[in-house]
């Protein structure tokens, strides 16, 4: 067993873990983090993308040791946390106004890429984020209305609508 | 190009009704992280399955021993196939029996939940370790100690159908199938046709290949069983499209407990794709090996044991030959076809190549006489089953590439060609050759809308701006026609279908005028959750805010069939609409009680109960409340309360339409085809909801390209699936595809109340055989005639390579 600390969330955990533990065993076994979900065990399908410190990264490919240290966000601190209901972050909007997604299980995933992707490129062409995406599965959208949700939600990050670009307590 | 739908004859939308594009209202907790799906389901207790599995296509065990699995950290038992027998636990049935020619019935093997004696594929389940963590589990079922003999396998068709690799005797997979044939099925009229073909001008044949593929959810099959002994009542949570069907297969079949001790919950579902309607032997399972151990047991599939474990789709050979006159008129259709099962018979999987394909040979054609001869046969191979158009891509396939030969052959124009056989709406309702009455269509508005959206007039133009970069662009259309909202339980029945095939709905409307609809079908991405609710409030004028649609739970849910064949909005959404209509009818006889009027007089419209040609008025709500407070009430002959129910039973199929067109570039020197455009035009009937069925359509679509260019399970000789993980089994991607115009023509089915026929398989059916017809146009100047999907980069430089007399 290894300690580790690190905060997902926001929220800093110290946990044991075994050396083998992957991080999104960590996440959605130990932290019940559920949200980040397992599509494939060769890491192509990128259902589980968290941020690590502000990184997309497919947590299957990643060992919870390794995340020792950093800051973890996961979809479910996406939205910008307030009282009441949570606010939807402009990719998470954008998903629903564009009906991004389907049955929902690629969806937490492909938010995360996406919105990396738009914190680096804030005005992507189609192309960069058809590419962008390549490391992201779905089976139920033929990505059509993922890739017009990515870019609206660029566009209205763009224009300064919502949350803004980044969840809270991710380093740039 | 941007998507549309336009020239519905849908009407005039409300904000929230039929015809209105209203956001998913189930997104938001899928957004926020919070769907719950199987595996995020703990229970108290929770402990965890691992299955061993075969390595080998075909072996017998020699011995089993679990000592050193059982003494590992964590194991709470080790079952086998022969625990299975011990305690008495029924094989998975097969949910369709099919006559052979002669009037005899199928073979029908048996199907353990775990292998007894024999392992027939690789990834057959052999042994269950159950252990408190998944880790213990998944370690202890490395230390399991099987002692397999291998045997002689078959993998491929024309092997399972003729004689091995080496020319030696053909392995049989079952004992009881000679020649490993499941049956040797027919439909048609074989003198007419043959009589059809001696009075031919034209005869052209063509051979196709219909390849196997893997469903490929992204979530992966999970299922957690939970034996409460204080009830004595099983829990199931499972990935399921049909929990009751499952409740039902579980009951009468295979756990052999009553359906009142029995709660199956299909949760948030991720993609099903036809592979979760069957019962599968882990549903079983997880159930049983939690009253053995006294805890729940979960089981999560790994995606390389998806690849082995779910059922594959597809995978024909057939040899067809069209019949023409000199006008270029079809005059019949003969097909003779090939069908892998795979080593066992899974729920649906013989209805798929007989009714759900040799039906549809047909298509959108005027085909006076037509004959097909379908032989299914059993090999070692993962079963075969509904996959995402389930039997309608391989008809399609099949005719929409014989009749681009037989424009090619003939000189005749491959649209043109089209537009005169076509059926004319003025033929409708019309009796194929093939046992289908179609109600309705207008086959030449869908082409008009297709070819005009990909901007046909100016092929000419791109192609030659291609070939001035070095690309060849190639053009293809597929008109296709497939039968989905089934269907009508006592013509299935007469098929072949052991169960019946309508639909259930409750409509609840609580006091103060919220709706509860509890629905059997299931939503695993189709948007029920909206699309049933603007039903409601379309029909009974409550805001879509007010109601609540409730599925995939056997406790909550009287009665279901499950999503699958297209079926929810046609068969399920005409349930929900005709137990409203009896809550319509009893509002009324409130409503005039309370407004002293004759329930003659009484119209409801907009969720206002009125005295006909009077202001005189009462509320939706109103009602309701009367219907739970009767104070003021017709006691005498209305009975208090405002829920009911329907079961519906649709009349016939839907028969759904429409062409596809692709343009695809080939880049000569690599093989590498890419996708240019897309532009389709689909009559799916009244459509609901725009944006969905859209969505539904974009779907559908990747799932067609992926199987035209991309994907195939791949089976080397020896019965191993050589493409079984995503590293080798190549998913379209977003990088593969183009933005897709979708197009819309509706003629109204005419036999359901919404008059909706549905959308959920159309892209996977129609576009397969529109890509590679866009690849052959593309490689004519080559000389290439015929190439089989998966057109990848080395098959297409292959074919462009042998064309042009070069090497292998």
């Amino acid at each position: 067993m290894a300690t580790i600390a690190l905060t997902v969330n926001e929220r800093a955990h110290v946990v044991d873990v075994e050396p083998r533990t992957l991080l999104v065993e960590l996440l959605r076994e130990r932290l019940r983090l559920t949200g980040t979900h397992v599509g494939c065990d060769t890491s192509q399908c990128g259902a589980c993308t968290v941020w690590v410190d502000g990184k997309s990264v497919k947590s299957c490919t990643m060992l919870a040791v390794e995340a020792e240290g950093a800051a973890v966000t996961t979809i479910e601190g996406l939205a910008a946390a307030g009282p009441g209901e949570p606010s939807l972050h402009p990719m998470q909007a954008a998903f629903n106004a564009c009906h991004g997604l389907q049955c929902g299980f690629c969806t937490p995933g492909m938010v995360m890429s996406a919105a990396e992707l738009v914190r680096r490129h804030p005005d992507p062409s189609e192309g960069e984020v058809r590419h962008w995406l390549e490391g992201n599965l779905c089976r139920c959208t033929g990505y059509h209305n993922i890739v017009r949700a990515v870019l609206a939600a660029a566009a209205a990050m763009r224009a300064g609508d919502g949350a803004g670009t980044g969840a809270p307590g991710v380093r740039p | 190009m941007t998507s549309e739908t336009a020239g519905t004859a849908v009407p005039a939308a409300s904000s929230e009704g039929i015809g209105a594009s209203v956001a998913r209202r189930e997104d938001r907790r899928f957004l926020l992280g919070k769907g719950r799906y199987t595996d995020d389901v703990r229970l108290p207790e929770q402990s965890w399955a691992v299955f061993v599995r075969s390595p080998h296509a075909h072996a017998a065990i020699r011995s089993l021993d679990a000592a050193r699995a059982l003494a590992a950290p964590g194991v709470l038992a080790v079952l086998t196939g022969d625990d299975v027998a011990a305690d008495g636990l029924g094989g998975i049935p097969c949910g369709w029996q099919i006559k052979n020619k002669d009037g005899s019935n199928m073979v029908e093997p048996p199907h353990p939940a775990l292998a007894q004696g024999k392992v027939r594929h690789a990834g057959d389940p052999v042994a269950m370790v159950v252990a408190k963590t998944r880790v213990q589990a998944r370690e202890a079922a490395k230390l399991v100690d099987v002692d397999y003999q291998p045997l002689p396998a078959v993998a491929h068709l024309r092997a399972a159908a003729t004689a091995g690799a080496s020319g030696g005797p053909v392995p049989l997979v079952w004992d009881e199938a000679p020649g490993n044939v499941c049956f040797d099925w027919h439909l048609g009229d074989a003198a007419a046709v043959d009589a059809a073909f001696a009075a031919a001008d034209r005869v052209v044949a063509i051979d196709v290949v219909n390849n196997r593929v893997a469903p490929n959810a992204i979530e992966p099959r999970a299922a957690n069983g939970h034996y409460d002994p204080a009830e004595d009542r099983y829990t199931l949570y499972t990935t399921s499209q049909n929990p009751h069907l499952t409740r039902l297969l579980l009951a009468a079949f295979t756990l052999k407990v009553p359906e009142h001790k029995l709660r199956v919950v299909a949760p948030d579902v991720g993609g099903g794709f036809g592979s979760k309607i069957f019962h599968y032997a882990e549903e079983l399972l997880v159930l049983w090996a939690s009253r053995r151990v006294g805890r729940p047991v979960k089981w999560t599939a790994e995606r390389s044991e998806s690849f082995l474990s779910d059922a594959h789709g597809r995978d024909h050979v057939s040899h067809a030959e069209l019949a023409l006159d000199a006008g270029g008129k079809f005059l019949a259709l003969r097909v003779r076809t090939l069908a892998n099962l795979g080593a066992y018979l899974s729920t649906f999987a013989p209805a798929i190549p007989t009714y759900l394909y040799a039906t549809l040979l047909s298509g959108p054609y005027a085909i006076p006489a037509i004959y097909a001869e379908v032989k299914a046969l059993f090999t070692n191979t993962v079963p075969v089953d509904a996959v995402r158009g389930a039997g309608r891509p391989e008809a399609s396939y099949l005719l929409e590439r014989l009749v681009d030969k037989a424009a090619r052959e003939t000189g005749a124009d491959r649209v043109e060609l089209r537009r005169r056989n076509f059926i004319r709406p003025d033929q409708f309702p019309y009796q194929t050759a093939v046992a289908l009455q179609y109600d309705t269509g207008d086959y030449d508005a869908t082409l008009e809308l297709a070819l005009a959206a990909i901007d046909y007039p100016h092929l000419a133009e791109r192609k030659a701006a291609s070939r001035a970069k070095g690309k060849l662009r190639g053009f293809g259309i597929s008109t296709y026609l497939e039968a989905c909202g089934i269907a009508p339980s006592a013509l299935v029945g007469a098929l072949g279908a052991r169960a019946g095939l309508y639909e259930a709905a409750t409509v609840r409307v609580h006091p103060t005028g919220s709706v509860s609809v509890f629905t059997g079908s299931h939503s695993h991405g189709q948007g029920h959750e909206t699309t049933f609710a603007q039903l409601v409030a379309d029909r009974l004028g409550v805001p879509l805010a007010s109601v609540e649609v409730v599925h995939g739970d056997t406790d909550r849910i009287p009665f279901g069939m499950g999503t699958y064949g297209s079926r929810s909005a046609a068969v399920g959404g005409s349930a929900i609409v005709k137990a409203m209509d009896k809550i319509v009818d009893k509002g009324k006889k409130i409503a005039a009680h309370l407004l002293e009027a004759s329930v003659a007089d009484v119209e409801f419209e907009g969720g206002k109960f009125r005295v006909a040609g009077t202001d005189r008025e009462k509320a939706f709500g109103e009602v309701a409340f009367a219907a739970y407070v009767p104070h003021n009430y017709p006691i005498e002959t209305v009975e208090p309360g405002l829920e009911d129910s329907a079961f519906y039973d649709p009349k016939n199929f839907t028969f759904p339409a429409g062409c596809h067109a692709v343009e695809v570039e080939v880049d000569p020197e690599t093989g590498v085809v890419e996708v240019a455009g897309v532009a389709i035009a689909d009559d799916v009937g009244v459509v609901i909801n725009p944006m969905i069925v859209d969505g539904q359509a974009h779907g559908g679509l990747a799932h067609g390209i992926g199987q035209a260019l991309f994907e195939e399970c791949v089976y080397d000789d020896a019965g191993q699936l050589l493409s079984g993980s995503f590293m080798t089994y190549c998913m379209p991607r977003a990088a593969d595809l183009p933005m897709f115009h979708v197009g819309n023509h509706a003629t109204p089915c005419t036999h359901n109340p919404l008059g909706i026929k549905g959308v959920g398989e159309v892209g996977a059916i129609g576009v397969p055989p529109a890509v590679i017809n866009a690849v052959l146009d593309a490689l004519e100047p080559l000389g290439v005639a015929d190439i089989d999907m998966p057109a990848t980069p080395e098959r297409v430089w292959r074919a462009i390579t042998a064309a042009s007399g070069g090497g292998k």
